[in-house]
């Protein structure tokens, strides 16, 4: 006599009573704090990050591109500097303060310029591979195997010894480096969404495939889409500093910390401050939009089928 | 007695999967451990060799098994009593199976690390077991990954392992359920073969009455983490007291869902949905009592 | 192992091989100004520069172009280095093991160190060993590589004065190489000395070169490992006595490797990339520090045969790993 619940479905594994979501530990009180502690780190980095840029003009005590002969590698002021240059001057006696403020602004561009270019450039051609599946899909995504065949640092350093150095050039570079990162991302989502009964609904409705992609896949890829471009962010930073620093990367005029941490490098015994200020300011930036992406991923989460794997 | 537990409590974070749950076993015996998805028996049979899965934790009781505690016990004297003393048939073979690893490598741990068997040795003594078990080609069977065998197979080499070092108590969690209903009764004529042969004694997890009647000399019912009625099977089966288990016995329909503890029980947690609700259901919990002849009940009409 | 499998693989491979090949033939053509007269020493006649069009297949139809630059890179031959005045191919060749060394330790670092912590983060969650790790995870993936470099440098190489920061052996020794890997060289002469000296000086380039992929490597094996953990099979292990560590090390990690390899795969390429800037910072004497100085010399021999060499790495490093993954996924290997 079956008096239990019908049909023998099996209790699903441990934790099997009731307890609440998966088998995770992950719901101590503890990691719920790191969550939120890299959501706002990433934030508040990405805040200071922006400031500093639009407000660099303003806050300049110096033109970051005057040279003064007279004054080279002075050391900051807590380590007996005097007082009209804070953090110091390199060896052609501009100020670091400037430059560093200056730098930020160049990093504000490419991150955003490069991530939006990749993110539209990229996130179609998930859309249509993924949604059309099959030949469409194989041809797509060969050509995205057959990109990244070349390794991304040696493209960037191709495609701008070609194109010559320039800011916006340099975002270029970095889109056509990059873009195949959303694709790869995007399509793997799309298989995922397809599969769910909204999109099954739209097609019995009758509804063309781009009005499809466009009205119901679109906006459930908001979340994936603000994870990547974080994480996007973080990677065209680091790429436009590495080709400031080996030359191939904004114009000479403009300051970068890339090209400031290769110019600093010269004097490193000297003085450490001309090399170290600079990459620490690329490092904070850098870690703060991957600290923004993974909170924003975390938070995020249950909502994401997939992971926005790197 | 083989097998004491008392006031056993186990929370999972924010809830309450077990409530001072108590009961013994003397050797050679099998319990039924009866509930719903979700009661609390699944726990407790994991609970016996101290395997409840994260975030679980064992807050309270005591688990005394041959004289020993074993929730006082460090971890390496456990595991020298897992495995070959106190064993574990799992729900879902498939899961249960390493999918990287062949066959006879797993088959074979056991007897490795109890009985310092070489894996060669270890193999030609699961191979023997397995023919026993009804698996045609052991040596085959060996060789192959988890997901090249069918879902009768992979249980019957559990039970294999389960059994290979001679354990003095088996738990036995819901072996059947994810098998097809003629596996099934293979599968379960197999173990009380193999059950009465051994000796061994068992605590048998399951939602299903009908398995408990043929297999089973005591039956716990458990409800909402609490252990609600025990007896011998015959009794319980011809006279069940409390209404949670006439209703099962008799196939009642009953309306509304268990419920989760969320602290220790202020009531009676059947009494929202019990035909016999009195008023002293809701504000106090009942506890178990004797009622004669080995019949305990938690039920305030007693 | 399927035959479709392995073929297609195959097909992978040829194809990404084919692609690079059109890549860089296009890049040569693409730049603005005229590639002759950019080649073409100051004060060239139009004979000379016609020469030169010739003799970098500059000149004839495009497709005809095409045909002779394929012909040519099958063979190996991309012409003479202009910088160098050396056979591209012979100048790339002799300089590859130093990066290939460089490549690999990079490698064998990323993947063991990136399991290690993976698995003792695991074992040891939920303590502050598991946050310390999660942490060096983030800094390592987002902090890109030639910034670890430097950093070594500043650290360990001037302020500490623990190990060597430039070059692959010290001058003192004197090597005549033989297969090229250093590491394997002066095992071959019994030289502990020398075997010592590559050893320190390849630390800091190896470790910086790797921590992109450590850190990544640490978070897939980790993230499958929590999965793995809290499986039934695994609990079914701890049931039959063996010991935690055992089961992390031994049984779960082989589950959490197969998905891992795939993806070691795809990132090899980004390190490969990285020996660019690392062997320029490091002066590593291997392909990279050549590759800085070809483009800004415009030397196109030299840059097509690096690009091509290093594309082909990649691709049978991915070639490789596919196989690795049907191998180490027994339900691919018997399919």
């Amino acid at each position: 006599m079956n008096t239990s619940e019908g049909g023998s479905a099996p209790l699903p594994t441990p934790p099997p009573e009731g307890c609440a979501g998966k088998a995770s530990a992950r719901t101590d009180a503890s990691l719920l704090k790191r969550r939120n502690a890299k959501l706002v780190g990433g934030v508040v980095i990405g805040l200071v990050l922006c400031l500093a840029a639009v407000l660099a003009p303003w806050l300049t005590p110096h033109d970051p591109n005057r040279q003064d002969l007279s004054a080279i590698r002075r050391p900051p002021v807590w380590m007996g500097g005097a007082g009209d240059h804070p953090l110091g001057t390199d060896s052609l006696g501009r100020d670091l303060l400037s430059r560093l403020l200056w730098s930020s602004r160049v990093a504000v561009m490419v991150a955003v310029g490069a991530t939006l270019c990749a993110a539209v450039i990229g996130t179609p051609v998930g859309l249509v591979s993924g949604y059309f599946r099959g030949r469409v899909d194989t041809v797509l995504m060969r050509v995205v195997d057959v990109w990244m065949s070349i390794p991304a640092v040696l493209l960037a350093i191709a495609l701008m010894a070609v194109l010559g150095v320039g800011l916006l050039k340099v975002i270029l570079a970095i889109v056509l480096v990059d873009w195949t990162r959303f694709a790869r991302v995007i399509r793997g989502e799309v298989l995922a969404l397809r599969e769910r009964e909204f999109v099954e609904a739209s097609r019995a409705i009758g509804l063309g495939p781009f009005r499809i992609m466009a009205e119901e896949l679109l906006p459930n890829l908001v979340p994936l889409l603000i994870v990547l471009a974080s994480l996007e962010m973080a990677i065209a930073v680091g790429v436009e500093a590495l080709l400031s620093f080996v030359g191939l990367g904004v114009e000479a005029a403009v300051p970068s910390w890339g090209s400031m941490i290769a110019e600093g490098r010269g004097y490193l015994l000297v003085g450490w401050w001309g090399m170290t200020l600079p990459m620490l300011a690329l490092v904070v930036t850098v870690v703060g939009f991957n600290l923004l992406g993974e909170g924003l991923r975390e938070r995020l989460d249950p909502r994401l089928r997939t992971e926005a794997a790197r | 007695m083989l097998l004491q537990v008392k006031d056993l409590t186990v929370r999972y974070g924010g809830h309450l999967a077990v409530w001072e749950a108590g009961f013994t076993l003397g050797e050679g015996e099998v319990l039924g451990l009866v509930g719903e998805s979700g009661a609390g028996k699944s726990t407790i049979g994991r609970a016996l060799l101290r395997l409840v899965p994260e975030p679980g934790r064992i807050v309270s009781g005591a688990i005394t098994f041959k004289g020993r505690d074993l929730l006082g016990l460090p971890e390496a004297e456990l595991r020298a009593l897992r495995g070959a003393e106190i064993t574990l048939i799992p729900q879902d073979p498939l899961a249960a199976l390493n999918p990287a690893f062949r066959i006879g490598l797993q088959a074979t741990d056991a007897l490795a690390i109890h009985r310092g068997l070489s894996r060669r040795e270890a193999e030609g003594v699961m191979a023997r077991l397995l023919a026993r078990m009804g698996i045609p080609d052991p040596e085959d069977a060996l060789r192959r990954y988890p997901h090249e065998l069918s879902g009768g197979m992979r249980q019957r080499v559990l039970i294999a392992i389960a059994f290979s070092c001679g354990p003095s108590l088996l738990v036995a969690d819901e072996p059947t359920t994810s098998l097809d209903v003629t596996t099934q009764a293979q599968i379960l004529r197999l173990l009380d073969g193999l059950r009465s042969e051994t000796g061994v004694a068992t605590c048998f997890i399951t939602h299903d009455l009908g398995v408990v009647a043929h297999l089973t000399h005591r039956v716990a019912i458990l409800y909402a983490g609490c252990l609600v009625e025990q007896a011998p099977t015959d009794r319980i089966l011809a006279a069940p007291l409390h209404p949670y288990t006439r209703a099962l016995v008799r196939s009642l329909p009953l309306d509304g869902i268990m419920p989760a503890l969320q602290g220790p029980p202020q009531a009676c947690p059947f009494s929202d949905r019990c035909p016999e609700r009195m008023a002293i259901c809701d504000t106090a919990h009942p506890p178990l009592k004797s009622v004669g002849a080995g019949h305990q009940v938690a039920c305030h009409l007693y | 192992m399927s035959v479709r499998y392995l073929l297609g693989r195959v097909g992978l491979a040829l194809l990404s091989l084919w692609g690079v090949t059109v890549l860089a033939f296009v890049v040569l053509r693409v730049i603005p100004g005229d590639p002759a007269l950019l080649m073409a020493p100051v004060g060239a006649s139009q004979a000379d520069i016609a020469e030169i069009r010739a003799q970098f297949g500059l000149s004839g139809p495009i497709w005809l172009q095409y045909v002779a630059w394929v012909w040519g890179t099958v063979r190996g031959r991309f012409g003479k280095s202009l910088w160098l005045q050396q056979d591209a191919i012979r100048v790339i060749l002799e300089r590859l093991p130093a990066t290939l060394e460089l490549a690999l330790a990079a490698l064998v670092l990323a993947v063991a160190g990136g399991i290690l912590l993976g698995v003792l983060s695991v074992l040891w969650r939920r303590t502050w060993f598991e946050s310390a790790t999660l942490g060096v995870g983030t800094l390592g993936l987002s902090i890109p590589n030639f910034i670890w470099g430097l950093l070594f440098i500043v650290f360990f190489g001037a302020l500490l004065r623990w190990l060597p920061i430039s070059g692959r052996i010290a001058p003192d020794f004197d090597m005549a190489p033989l297969t090229g890997f250093l590491l394997v060289d002066t095992l071959l002469r019994r030289d502990p000395g020398a075997f010592a000296s590559v050893t320190a000086h390849l630390i800091l380039p190896a470790a910086a070169l790797a921590l992109p992929l450590l850190a990544v490597v640490f978070r897939a094996v980790r993230s499958d490992l929590l999965t793995a953990v809290n499986e039934e099979y695994v609990v079914m292990e701890r049931m039959k006595g063996l010991g935690e560590l055992r089961i992390i090390f031994w049984r779960a990690l082989k589950n959490a490797l197969i998905p891992t390899t795939t993806l070691v795969g795809v990132q090899f390429g980004f390190l490969i990339g990285g020996t660019v800037l690392i062997e320029a910072i490091f002066s590593w004497p291997g392909i990279g520090q050549l590759t800085l100085a070809a483009f800004q010399y415009r030397d196109f021999p030299l840059i097509q045969g690096i690009v091509v060499v290093y594309a082909v790495t990649v691709i049978l490093t991915n070639f490789l790993v596919d196989l690795g993954y049907a191998f180490l996924n027994p339900k691919v290997r018997y399919a």
